[in-house]
């Protein structure tokens, strides 16, 4: 129920390991359009309070940390840290071929998603014509930005009634599969933690940030 | 009201349940009785509500119950789109007053059912760059200072039943069309209060949100907001959370589509960029013209729908009724409503029924004479920021017509000559 203060230290470095925001900042920094935080401040200047970002005024007289809850060891952050972000953090171990894709993709997908990926009755999976009509046309492989995401979904969410199953080699390959059916990737493709994020996808260019922003004009 | 005698069996009925199940269960038998020497079947309801004494001066009325119940002819329900894992069901807008919904007609969407949730065991993780990653037990995030806020919720997807221009509905309800609404006082602890807890590191500014279901719903979302109006909240009109709309603790994101306010809520990772999850890459985009798609799009333009008189309302005869709607804006307050009754060639200011709370409907009332004559009936939001929602055309130039979500163009209603009431916009295209 309690913070313990000498895990504090431990939180701190923690902190620097996982998230080491000085190496990854200049090649994945913010999207555009990202909101205004503060940022250009280095690992070790972050120490300082000061630095950090300010949430808004809690009642007067509240203490500076309340400390209800348990502080987080790494292990207990890595078993429930399933995300898997654009450049590859969150990747497992793990391989998969085309080829053993398509027993998993016909033994786990093929009953929501059809013989060839466009059948459903579930989403569509496979399509290589440029997107028209929603919802019919938009697919993996001319729709979906990031095969990342691919990873990150499956996991989370796939299949639909048992989901959380697949092994990370069963993912890979099924992965591998579907890329391939929406001819991304060739035939003889093994996906990996480090071949998924180095995948381009065609659609990759094709998003971009919201631009409404209330006033006179509809956008 | 039918002035039918009831027996004394169902009155009994009456009188000794405490058990709605069980009534429900003994009046449904009694009412389809009654439909036996009905010539027109009944709804449930009027059946249910026949059983009533002639008199009810005339007999003690019911003890006290520890669970309240609706009227038996006041029966609501939410519209179900299918029973699979991934669906919704929609809330009976025209059926509600004020702008208020009860907890059990709050709209659902879920991707992967609704889970079942041991409070003492249901955990928020906060981790990512943080000072100190946390967890925290339901118990602890309910010590902590609390508030309370009146915000709507709607799916960016409500209203995408009325924009093709060739698929354009006529026998459509507000429930079916635009149902993905809800209102709710949402209680719980500012996001804010739990990022101090934790420290949240420079360079950070995103946050992946994610749930506890076998969807394991995931969003990403800015920290500007988190640290602006996001709330953790456990509390839903004065009670727990219901299963349907995260128990024991979802993500409230005041003005922002639904799919962000992640419910079941287990984990917040606080990142310097966005996961671009399935949720924010594949969904919840919204396709331009161009072959282009808006990326994060969170917030709910203004919108305002009439609620009554519409489909499938029928106006017995001219004279003086009252245009009734709710209008919202996830932009801050509803500045005014505009109402037009002769098809958009003139607009009259709506009268709004205090309070004009920020991103929350607001109840729009406009005395109307009808003439008699066919007409079409509109209304268009304004909010603070000088947005005046749009036509359907203005969107369909805006941003093409084969886009989705966020369609919160102009509703109208076809008035006819007997006064059947229908989707109008139709008629105006």
């Amino acid at each position: 129920m309690r913070a313990r203060c000498g895990v504090l230290v431990a939180g701190v470095i923690f902190g620097l390991v996982a998230c080491s925001p000085d190496e990854e900042a200049a090649s994945r920094g913010p999207v555009s359009g990202a909101p205004a935080v503060p940022s250009g401040s280095t690992a070790a200047e972050s120490d300082d309070r000061g630095d950090l970002v300010q949430p808004h005024a809690l009642p007067e007289g509240a203490p500076e940390r309340f400390a209800f809850g348990v502080e987080a060891s790494p292990a207990r952050v890595a078993a429930w840290d399933i995300d898997v972000k654009p450049d590859g953090e969150g990747l497992p171990p793990g391989q998969g071929t085309v080829a053993e894709g398509e027993v998993v993709y016909q033994t786990h997908c093929v009953a929501c998603h059809g013989l060839t990926g466009v059948e459903g009755p579930n989403d569509r999976l496979v399509g290589t014509a440029p997107w028209r009509d929603w919802p019919t046309d938009r697919a993996v492989g001319n729709y979906w930005p990031y095969a990342t995401t691919l990873y990150d979904y499956i996991r989370r969410a796939m299949p639909q009634t048992t989901p959380g199953t697949l092994s990370a080699d069963e993912t890979y390959a099924v992965i591998a599969y579907l890329l391939h059916l929406n001819e991304v990737v060739p035939a003889g493709a093994v996906m990996d933690a480090e071949a998924l994020p180095a995948v381009t996808m065609p659609a990759r260019d094709r998003f971009v940030r919201d631009d409404r922003r209330g006033g006179a004009e509809v956008r | 009201m039918t002035d039918r005698p009831s027996g004394p069996l169902s009155r009994r009925a009456w009188l000794t349940t405490t058990s709605g199940v069980v009534a429900a269960g003994l009046l449904k038998t009694q009412a389809d009785a009654m439909r036996l020497d009905a010539r027109e079947a009944p709804s449930e309801g009027r059946a249910l509500e026949s059983q009533a004494p002639p008199d009810p001066t005339s007999i003690p009325g019911r003890l006290v119950s520890e669970l309240g119940s609706r009227a038996p002819a006041e029966q609501p329900r939410r519209l179900l789109r299918a029973q699979a894992i991934s669906s919704s069901s929609r809330t009976p807008l025209e059926d509600l007053m004020g702008i208020m919904t009860p907890a059990d007609l709050h709209f659902e969407r879920h991707h992967g059912g609704v889970p079942d949730i041991r409070v003492e065991d249901h955990e928020l993780l906060v981790h990512g760059m943080v000072e100190r990653p946390m967890v925290f037990r339901m118990s602890d995030l309910r010590r902590y200072p609390q508030v309370s806020r009146i915000h709507f919720i709607e799916c960016s997807g409500n209203g995408g039943g009325a924009y093709a221009r060739d698929r354009m509905p006529t026998e459509i309800t507000p429930q079916a069309l635009d149902g993905l609404l809800s209102t709710s006082e949402w209680t719980g602890v500012p996001v804010s209060t739990i990022f101090r807890e934790v420290g949240v590191r420079p360079g950070a500014s995103w946050v992946l949100a994610e749930g506890a279901d076998a969807a394991v719903l995931a969003r990403s979302v800015p920290l500007e907001k988190m640290m602006d109006d996001a709330v953790l909240a456990y509390g839903q009109n004065g009670e727990a959370i219901r299963p349907e709309q995260g128990y024991p603790l979802r993500l409230t994101l005041p003005g922002w589509e639904g799919n962000t306010q992640v419910k079941w809520l287990r984990r917040l990772e606080i990142s310097d960029r966005p996961t671009m999850t399935r949720e924010e890459t594949s969904k919840y985009t919204d396709p331009l013209e161009g072959g282009r798609a808006r990326q994060f799009s969170f917030t709910m333009d203004a919108k305002s729908l009439i609620t009554f008189p519409a489909y499938p309302y029928v106006l017995p005869d001219p004279g003086w009724w009252e245009i009734r709607g709710l209008a919202w804006t996830g932009r801050g307050r509803i500045d005014r409503v505009e109402v037009s009754t002769d098809r958009g060639r003139s607009w009259v200011q709506a009268e709004l029924q205090p309070p004009v709370l920020p991103k929350c409907t607001v109840r729009f009332r406009h005395l109307w004479n009808w003439d008699g004559r066919e007409t079409v009936i509109l209304s268009r939001a304004v909010d603070e920021t000088g947005y005046v929602q749009p036509t359907v055309e203005q969107l369909w130039e805006a941003r093409g017509e084969r886009t989705s979500y966020h369609q919160n163009h102009q509703r109208a209603w076809r008035i006819s000559r007997n006064g059947e009431v229908t989707f109008g916009l139709g008629e105006l295209v």
